[in-house]
């Protein structure tokens, strides 16, 4: 190749970046700009103010708020790699009556978003008295379509296994659930990874079930917590917004970095599979 | 001699399985089957909460849908907002990856930058769009930098779709693009040397061996991004509201405001129906088009 093909390459790879980094940059620098110079075009702060990120926490009961959408992530997350992976691994490696018939059922879940049966799931949350709580947020996703798509990236992971490795797991005396514990899982680290990762973002980013179901301001997570920055006459206060939003991005954009490699293919992996 | 034991392996095997499948059957039963078929039902009913009201109205609700002036107007922006995003998201998709693809330094951390929007969390992504396309903000400013007098992208009818749709592109568009290159990268390159031995340009290469052996995985993408495109919800709610008029009123963006601003459930669910139809049309023709490509492959 050419220096000067290369250079055109390295040229228009570098415009298309702008759309992509940019934003983010934008949304961390912005968020030390007092409110008066929120709109100046720098990409640098005149002078850092950190009367923002201070203010993100006086406006709204924002570690709570953090603390929410931590813990609800967590559970959904372990939640679903114990009922998805458990499930897989039947489905993948064991045979019992029923199971195509089963597997099927469960199967058709990746077919129903879960817009689509967002209206009775709110009347049933209702009639148990479980609005405005957080269980419609660890419930739904950790055992409805999420997590179906989650025993279906695991099935297809299970299958791949040798038998071998099973039958001479069986000759040392293990039954199926110290087999599938001391065997299967460790051997299954990437994909749930992958899982984990894609499960994660997933209740870290839910935004209609949150809006729905919860409206006390303790119980808010972070997406619905982060449009209510607003002054008295609902005017956006747009450098403290932007601070939590940075709060929001950051932590995760760091675990990504670090792990690049893992969050991208197994990211794409599961979104192929859905 | 001992009786032999009823707990045979196979008996064992058979409960494990059973056990290990309960949580996962019952979410999708509880979760997915049951509010489906609750759905359909309440379609047929009038419900208002706050009047803690549920009839039966029959049909009621989906002549409702049939005389909705807004609807059409809500299927159109559906519409376009799935077919702009499909096709910029592919197009920009394969861009990326086939720039990647090249032999070059580096390309492993421009991967990572294309990608990175992906992790970051959507709601955070959405407002800073919404502030870099306020009025008189950061794309306004560029734009007058070079002296042109850019719209008010999110509150003018001809742009605030087109913005919420460039939005969404970037933010998710590396997801398609790493499927693209891992299709990429399978292309033998005993083909392309072939051709270029025939002296084939490289546009020539493209049109008629890399996008022919890569035609499955565009269909599998595109057929991903239009019914994950069904599901916008945030984005509109943050950037638009749906405005300005119903020009960016999605399908699920109506069915929130009808069920939980409105209070009209009745009527959220029989938009809900309308958007489960759609979704398995799509599926529908997901396995017919996937038969086809099998059928040529032999």
């Amino acid at each position: 190749m050419s220096t000067r093909t290369k250079v055109f390459l390295y040229g228009i790879l570098l415009v298309l970046c702008v759309p992509f980094v940019f934003p983010t940059w934008w949304m961390i620098t912005s968020s030390f700009k007092p409110n008066a110079e929120i709109f100046s075009p720098s990409l640098w702060p005149s002078s850092w103010s950190f009367e923002p990120w201070r203010q993100v926490f006086t406006m709204q009961p924002f570690a709570q708020q953090y603390f929410n959408s931590a813990y609800i992530a967590v559970v959904v997350t372990l939640g679903t790699l114990v009922v998805a992976s458990m499930a897989g691994y039947a489905f993948a490696r064991i045979r019992f009556r029923g199971q195509n018939a089963l597997f099927l059922l469960v199967l058709t879940g990746l077919l129903i978003p879960s817009e689509v049966t967002i209206v009775p799931l709110f009347r049933i949350f209702n009639s148990l008295g479980l609005v405005d709580t957080h269980w419609p947020l660890i419930l739904v996703p950790m055992l409805g379509p999420p997590s179906v798509l989650a025993t279906f990236i695991m099935r297809q992971f299970f299958i791949t296994l040798p038998g071998e490795l099973e039958e001479a797991a069986r000759m040392d005396g293990l039954g199926r659930p110290a087999i599938f514990r001391k065997i299967a899982l460790p051997l299954a680290r990437p994909a749930l990874g992958a899982v984990a990762i894609f499960t994660f973002l997933h209740s870290w980013n839910l935004y209609l079930e949150p809006v729905v179901y919860i409206s006390s301001r303790t119980k808010y997570t972070l997406p619905q917590a982060l449009t209510q920055f607003t002054d008295a006459y609902q005017g956006q206060l747009w450098n403290v917004q932007l601070s939590a939003a940075s709060m929001t991005a950051i932590p995760v954009l760091i675990v990504f970095v670090l792990a690049q490699r893992q969050f991208i293919e197994g990211l794409a992996h599961t979104g192929l599979k859905g | 001699m001992t009786a032999p034991s009823f707990w045979t392996t196979r008996r064992r095997d058979q409960l494990t399985a059973y056990v290990f499948i309960t949580p996962a059957l019952f979410g999708a039963v509880a979760f997915v089957f049951l509010p489906l078929v609750l759905v359909v039902w309440y379609s047929l009913h009038e419900w208002n909460v706050l009047a803690d009201s549920f009839n039966f109205v029959g049909a009621e609700n989906y002549q409702k849908l049939a005389d909705d002036p807004n609807f059409p107007a809500v299927l159109r922006a559906t519409a376009f907002f799935s077919i702009g995003l499909v096709v910029l998201n592919l197009g920009l998709a394969l861009l990326l990856a086939v720039l990647l693809n090249q032999k070059l330094r580096g390309t492993t951390f421009f991967r990572v930058l294309f990608f990175s929007p992906v992790v970051v969390s959507l709601l955070a992504w959405t407002i800073v769009w919404g502030f870099l396309l306020q009025d008189n903000g950061g794309i306004n400013g560029l734009l007058d930098a070079v002296g042109i007098d850019g719209p008010n992208w999110l509150r003018s009818g001809g742009t605030a779709m087109a913005s919420v749709v460039i939005v969404q592109v970037f933010k998710n568009v590396g997801l398609n693009m790493v499927l693209f290159l891992a299709a990429l990268q399978g292309v033998p390159q005993d083909l392309y040397e072939a051709a270029r031995t025939d002296g084939a340009s490289p546009w020539t290469i493209f049109r008629r061996i890399t996008l022919p052996l890569i035609s499955p995985t565009i269909l599998l993408t595109s057929i991903i991004t239009v019914v994950g495109s069904l599901q916008v919800f945030a984005q509109i709610s943050v950037l638009t509201q749906g405005g300005p008029g119903t020009s960016t009123t999605v399908l699920v963006y109506y069915l929130y405001q009808q069920a939980f601003q409105f209070h009209a459930f009745g009527y959220g669910a029989t938009l809900s129906v309308v958007l489960f139809l759609i979704v398995l049309a799509l599926t529908v023709l997901q396995w017919q088009m996937r038969k086809r490509w099998v059928f040529h492959e032999h």
